[in-house]
């Protein structure tokens, strides 16, 4: 019992520790913000002013806490884009392209189901999302099972067409008559409205469900097992009778959907899909996943750690008069710490992690090294 | 080679020990080792040998005790301390660069420089030849290291220890990838060296090498030396037991085999390379029930190809594998696993085990997918724990847990895993590809045992094995495999051992023999070997 705590904890100090780090690096910056902001002071405890509003902004109120969890729902997703992926050996930096693909299949989708019942409208929407998300993984994942093409290069190259392609439509095809900018036509019941006046709605519900989903897949089915071991060593997977080459697309497509849910739940927010929909929940997912270890429990509490971020910022712009883009830092920050393991356990000298860090070899090797035989 | 006796001692380490968390590795080492001197160290996978040459190279550093050099007290801080101070190791895996020239690589940290931004390789290639003609061997300083076969991929680790002026070379395991000619070259390179004042220290766990080269042999068992023997006065049941701490009986007692119809036969089968080149060219033979099949020869010479068509890892290019009356050639791994196919792989750690997983799920890997470990695609937890208890029990796989990661046990356990897996379900035919590589005789014994019993109860098992020794001992037919042929089909226990090794390395076949009796499948015709010749 007591080894197993201390194999957990074990497991989360490096997480806990790079985000201390962050916290620190950012202060300084914070700092320096004082320094050209309207004050122009130096003024040493504004980190802690700013940090301070961070909290009461996302825990201080009901509302906030609200703002946090709908702003770590699609992280769930796309932290589980991710996070499946590594377990299975794949570094899918395609997150954001499947997010788009899947955000736009549920806004055509929901216009074209606008009318019909709501207990109708808005799973057919999300549930369009969620394939058109698992196509655009298929694709990279299909390449790289037969061709070998590296899906980090694959991935990166989708998610340009994908974003493209689906401006260039939004802004020709499929613009609705009758507004001043280029955006899809709304989604009328498809659309996920707040909950009571709180800005809850029903797409959370979909994120939790994945959670133990796929912890359940991963852990207990003979599925995970296969994903798990083709994540781990392919040849010695090619040997026990697997077929690496069905897991990759398979994980692939798996991944796309979920951070394709991920697109569905954040266009049928907003109702329409915008001409230019800028989102950073495709490559959040990259630190949330390394955040969470690739542990499905894990990605629920590193988005919802980002979700506070995102909730608490406005806030500390307010209060501390702190620029919300900190966040972005502090994000950043944390993942390359966590990317750079080493580097913490040199500061903190803690022991090497012995066999727990696959999902960081999968990140850090290099390109093009051949997985199947 | 007579030992000039001029104390004191090239090397002295005294009373070395070192802790590890829960272990001590080393416990009060003493080692002396004699300018000119070839010196072994004996002992069982992870009896400390390791550990006490980590110490000697400045990897590790001892809790206690001291090293003299030349009777000297010496703190090694690292490694480049220790090539300072002539100590020189060469590794099991060799650490070369293959797309570089031998000279690149000897070169490697230890450039030779014209001026402060160029190299000086004119330099360099002539210090390479003349070190390598005063040790016996003509090396091309251009070739490029990738081109050379691996006892030259040695001599050059061993060059550039020399080149670094070691006097004091270890030599960790130097002849496991070797084959018996290439061991036999590079032995007499050892006693060149140490004919000229180099002090060598060998580690190895195979006893009959160990007593045909060492000058004096160091017995070393759970981190503690147990005795030091000079070879005249020893002898390998005497090292055995030493090493393992009882008695061990290094010939399995075989008994008779009771040969029953072919339940494996592999017809004009080719196979191609990863470099497409044709390598198994129409290979015939079968395998009978309750009967082992050795397939001896020197290794590349298209086993590795040949195991991996049987088992599904390679398409073959033409003919056919019979597996209990069906031809399996095309068919998937899995298929052919549950028609009744058992495969130990040669590398057990690339293949045979997720060394991440723990040893239960390692124990299923193969499996996992049928009841009682699954029920639909539910994993039954419940299941796998209760059967990795019982077999990690019957088959001795010595571990503090199930659950512990398959990648924390010793290489001798490690094989276990593999072999609990594949020996437990019945099968018809087994492939056991190098089951005892780099394992120590303990393992080797237990391993032998198990293949022997399976055997007995009327399983085909073919043993592909680089080492010769292994082979004439398990094998009731010896098969030689020489460029991608049979060329040659003996029986087992009658079998000569030199014969064998002179048609492994020149494929030349022996004077005709009579076929032990039963071998009804086409059995390999003598080719034509007047134009091949020398070895590869």
């Amino acid at each position: 019992m007591m080894a197993r705590l201390r194999s957990y904890a074990g497991f989360m100090v490096v997480p806990a520790l790079s985000i201390l780090l962050a916290l620190l690096v950012a202060s300084v910056l914070i700092i320096a913000s004082g320094l050209i902001g309207e004050e122009k002071r130096l003024n040493l405890l504004l980190p802690l002013v700013a940090y301070r509003s961070l909290l009461v902004g996302a825990f201080g109120s009901f509302k906030g806490i609200a703002n946090m969890i709908v702003a770590a729902t699609p992280l769930m997703l796309t932290g589980l884009a991710v996070g499946v992926g590594l377990k299975a050996g794949l570094f899918n930096i395609g997150a954001t392209g499947q997010v788009l693909l899947g955000g736009f299949a549920a806004a055509l989708i929901g216009t074209q189901v606008a009318g019909a019942p709501i207990w109708i409208a808005l799973p057919v929407a999300m549930l369009g999302g969620m394939l058109a998300g698992a196509l655009a993984g298929f694709i990279p994942g299909f390449l790289k099972a037969f061709t070998g093409a590296h899906e980090v290069v694959t991935t990166i190259m989708l998610n340009a067409l994908v974003q493209l392609t689906v401006s260039g439509l939004v802004n020709d095809v499929f613009r609705a008559p009758g507004f001043s900018f280029a955006r899809t036509a709304p989604v009328g019941n498809a659309e996920l409205t707040g909950v009571g006046n709180t800005t809850l709605h029903l797409g959370v519900l979909f994120a939790l469900v994945c959670i133990p989903i796929s912890y359940w897949l991963l852990w207990r089915t003979t599925v995970g097992f296969e994903i798990r071991a083709v994540g781990s060593n392919p040849t010695a997977a090619r040997y026990a009778g697997m077929n690496p080459r069905r897991m990759i697309i398979f994980t692939m497509s798996l991944c796309g959907a979920f951070a394709g849910l991920g697109g569905a739940v954040e266009i049928l927010r907003l109702g329409y899909y915008p001409a230019v929909f800028g989102t950073s929940i495709g490559f959040d997912g990259i630190t949330v996943a390394l955040l969470g270890r690739s542990n499905p429990v894990g990605i629920l509490l590193a988005a919802l750690l980002l979700g506070a971020m995102r909730a608490g910022a406005p806030l500390m712009q307010i209060q501390a008069r702190v620029p919300v883009e900190i966040i972005d830092v502090i994000q950043g920050v944390i993942l390359i710490f966590l990317a750079a393991e080493v580097v913490v356990r040199q500061i903190f000298r803690l022991r090497s992690a012995g066999t727990g860090t696959g999902e960081l070899q999968t990140i850090t090797r290099s390109y093009g090294e051949k997985v199947v035989g | 080679m007579s030992v000039a006796p001029s104390p004191p001692a090239r090397l002295q380490m005294r009373g070395i020990t070192k802790r590890f968390p829960g272990v001590v590795a080393n416990n009060h080492i003493d080692l002396d080792v004699k300018a000119g001197e070839i010196h072994a160290l004996l002992g069982e996978n992870g009896a400390g040998k390791t550990t006490l040459m980590n110490v000697l190279f400045g990897l590790a550093h001892p809790d206690e005790g001291e090293i003299l050099i030349d009777g000297n007290p010496v703190q090694i801080a690292d490694p480049a301390d220790a090539i300072a101070r002539g100590i020189g190791m060469v590794h099991q895996h060799f650490m070369l660069i293959p797309v570089l020239t031998v000279a690149e690589n000897i070169l490697l940290g230890a450039e030779t420089m014209a001026n402060p931004i160029f190299l000086d390789r004119n330099e360099a290639r002539r210090r390479i030849i003349e070190l390598g003609k005063r040790f016996g061997f003509e090396i091309d300083p251009d070739a490029r290291v990738e081109t050379l076969s691996v006892g030259w991929q040695q001599r050059v680790e061993i060059l550039k220890a020399l080149y670094r002026q070691a006097r004091i070379l270890v030599l960790d395991e130097p002849t496991a990838v070797l084959t018996p000619q290439e061991t036999v070259e590079v032995f007499a390179v050892f006693r060149r060296l140490a004919a000229e004042g180099h002090s060598l220290i060998f580690i190895s766990h195979k006893l009959y090498e160990v007593l045909e080269i060492a000058d004096r042999i160091t017995v070393i068992r759970r981190g503690e030396v147990v005795g030091t023997r000079q070879p005249a006065q020893t002898n390998e049941d005497d090292l055995a037991e030493l090493m393992v701490g009882r008695q061990v009986k290094l010939a399995v007692d075989r008994g008779k085999s009771h040969p029953a119809e072919p339940v494996l036969t592999v017809e004009n089968l080719r196979v191609k390379s990863d470099r497409g080149q044709e390598v198994v060219r129409g290979v015939n033979f079968n395998v009978r029930a309750g009967e082992i099949l050795g397939i001896a020869g020197v290794a590349g010479n298209g086993q590795d190809e040949l195991v991996e068509a049987i088992t599904g890892l390679r398409r073959s290019t033409g003919g056919a594998v019979h597996l209990a009356g069906e031809n399996i050639a095309g068919w998937p791994v899995r298929q052919r696993r549950e028609h009744g196919l058992g495969y130990v792989p040669g590398d057990r750690q690339k293949y045979g085990l997720v060394l991440g997983f723990p040893i239960s799920d390692n124990l299923v890997l193969t499996q996992y997918y049928s009841s009682p470990f699954a029920r639909g695609i539910q994993r039954e937890d419940a299941a796998i724990e209760q059967w990795a208890r019982k077999t990690i029990e019957e088959f001795d796989i010595r571990t503090p847990s199930w659950s512990v990661p398959a990648g924390t046990l010793s290489g001798g356990n490690q094989q276990k895993v593999i072999v609990a897996r594949e020996f437990s379900r019945d099968l018809k035919a087994l492939v056991l590809d190098q089951p005892t590589r780099g394992l120590d005789v303990g393992s080797i014994e237990f391993i032998h045992k198990q293949a022997i019993r399976k055997r007995d109860a009327g399983t085909g098992i073919l043993l592909v094995s680089a080492e010769l020794d292994e082979i004439l001992e398990l094998s009731d037919r010896i098969a030689v495999m020489y460029r991608g042929e049979i060329v040659a089909l003996v029986d087992g226990p009658t079998a000569n051992k030199e014969e064998i090794g002179l048609i492994m390395a020149t494929g030349g076949r022996a004077p005709a023999k009579e076929l032990p009796t039963g071998t009804s499948g086409p059995a390999a015709e003598p080719p034509d070997t007047s134009v091949r010749g020398g070895t590869s």
